[in-house]
């Protein structure tokens, strides 16, 4: 009899929504190997994904298959979707070099060659203070310009960093006074201003992490990524 | 009155440029986006906006960029509502609501995720994704 109830009251429960489709959800790993974790909240309680290609597979509100899955199994699913991703953004590695040293440097992805353009990264150095590119900069500046003409589709984004010498407030300031700088060199330089973004991020995302008030070269820098 | 004119239209320019929140990087196929009751075809290069709603075709699949850098994908037959999206480009703070109705979906989390990890979440139709990082799939059928 109870068997019954429950029978009944389970096969209403699964009438009454009928129009909740089915779903499935993979967790990848990304390409350095590190999985990260998304947690699925359902009406019958939650899962967490914290394993590569972890997965969970529902009609409706409740979970019918769970464990995870092969990558030809994701490819055969999921391959047109994840064919469709744009090209990951890579934001450039701290320096190894000796204290002091500034260099001009750029940046290319590592990944296999996509569609569209990959992007790719510039940072150019200021002196102590100022919105002035030190020499070596100067000399990347044309690469930059040659890059963002080759790809009028492109997007580009100028992000402005500070050492850690002065206010926090200042060097949002600051930080965000170098990436206008930037943006607005390359406007004269005949780039659409509508394409590009600037921010500061003051003393917030060292290159070389140090302690507050410490002065660093490779600090005081602007990261132009071409998007 | 002139001067009124001219400087509300530079308003709603600037606004308009404001409300952007990423841009298309690959197109395939039929696609468009549903934006305050038109429908616009996808194109690479085309910016989104919050409250845009992307629709694909049998044969379609399309790839966005968002300002965090957060990449997203989705195949054919779907559809994807950009519900609510925020990004403080000083701080990182943000967040992300995005509703997948049907069809499928790829998600590279971005900045906003790795600064305050409950800033994005993904709905489907019976349940509600909490994206702590990084890379994952849904398909809703």
């Amino acid at each position: 009899m109870e068997v019954l109830i429950v029978g009944a009251l389970l096969a209403l429960a699964l009438l009454s929504q009928p129009q909740l489709p089915a779903e499935t959800v993979v967790l990848l790993p990304g390409p350095d190997g590190r999985v990260g974790t998304v947690i699925i909240e359902r009406s019958t309680g939650r899962t967490v994904l914290n394993e590569p290609y972890a997965s969970s597979r529902a009609a409706g509100a409740r979970e019918t298959q769970a464990g995870a899955l092969s990558e030809q199994q994701v490819r055969s699913e999921f391959g047109n979707v994840l064919a469709a991703l744009p090209a990951r953004v890579v934001e450039p590695p701290a320096p190894s070099r000796a204290e002091g040293e500034t260099q001009a440097r750029a940046q290319t992805e590592q990944q296999p060659a996509a569609p569209p353009a990959r992007p790719v990264s510039f940072l150019l150095y200021f002196g102590r203070g100022q919105d002035e590119l030190t020499e070596e900069s100067k000399t990347l500046w044309q690469r930059v310009l040659e890059e963002l003409r080759a790809r009028p589709q492109s997007d580009i984004v100028v992000i402005g960093h500070t050492d850690r010498v002065g206010a926090a407030v200042a060097n949002d300031e600051l930080s965000l006074q170098r990436a206008e700088r930037v943006k607005a060199d390359l406007v004269a330089q005949g780039i659409v201003a509508e394409r590009i973004r600037a921010a500061g991020r003051g003393e917030r995302e060292p290159l070389v992490p140090t302690a507050d008030g410490v002065e660093e070269p490779r600090n005081r820098r602007v990261e132009v990524s071409v998007r | 009155m002139r001067w009124i004119v001219a400087s509300l239209s530079l308003v709603f320019a600037a606004g308009a440029y404001a409300n952007d929140i990423g841009q298309v990087k690959t197109a395939k196929g039929t696609a468009h986006i549903e934006r305050e009751g038109k429908l616009l075809p996808v194109a690479a290069g085309m910016q989104v906006r919050q409250a845009d709603t992307l629709v694909t075709g049998r044969d379609g699949a399309v790839g966005i960029t968002f300002l965090d850098n957060c990449l997203v994908s989705t195949g054919p037959n779907s559809t994807l509502v950009l519900e609510k999206y925020r990004f403080d480009s000083t701080t990182h703070a943000g967040e992300f609501d995005a509703s997948l109705k049907r069809g499928s979906l790829a998600v590279i989390s971005g900045k906003m995720v790795k600064q305050s990890p409950d800033a994005m979440r993904i709905r489907t139709p019976s349940s509600i994704l909490g994206v702590r990082g990084t890379e994952f799939v849904v398909k809703v059928d």
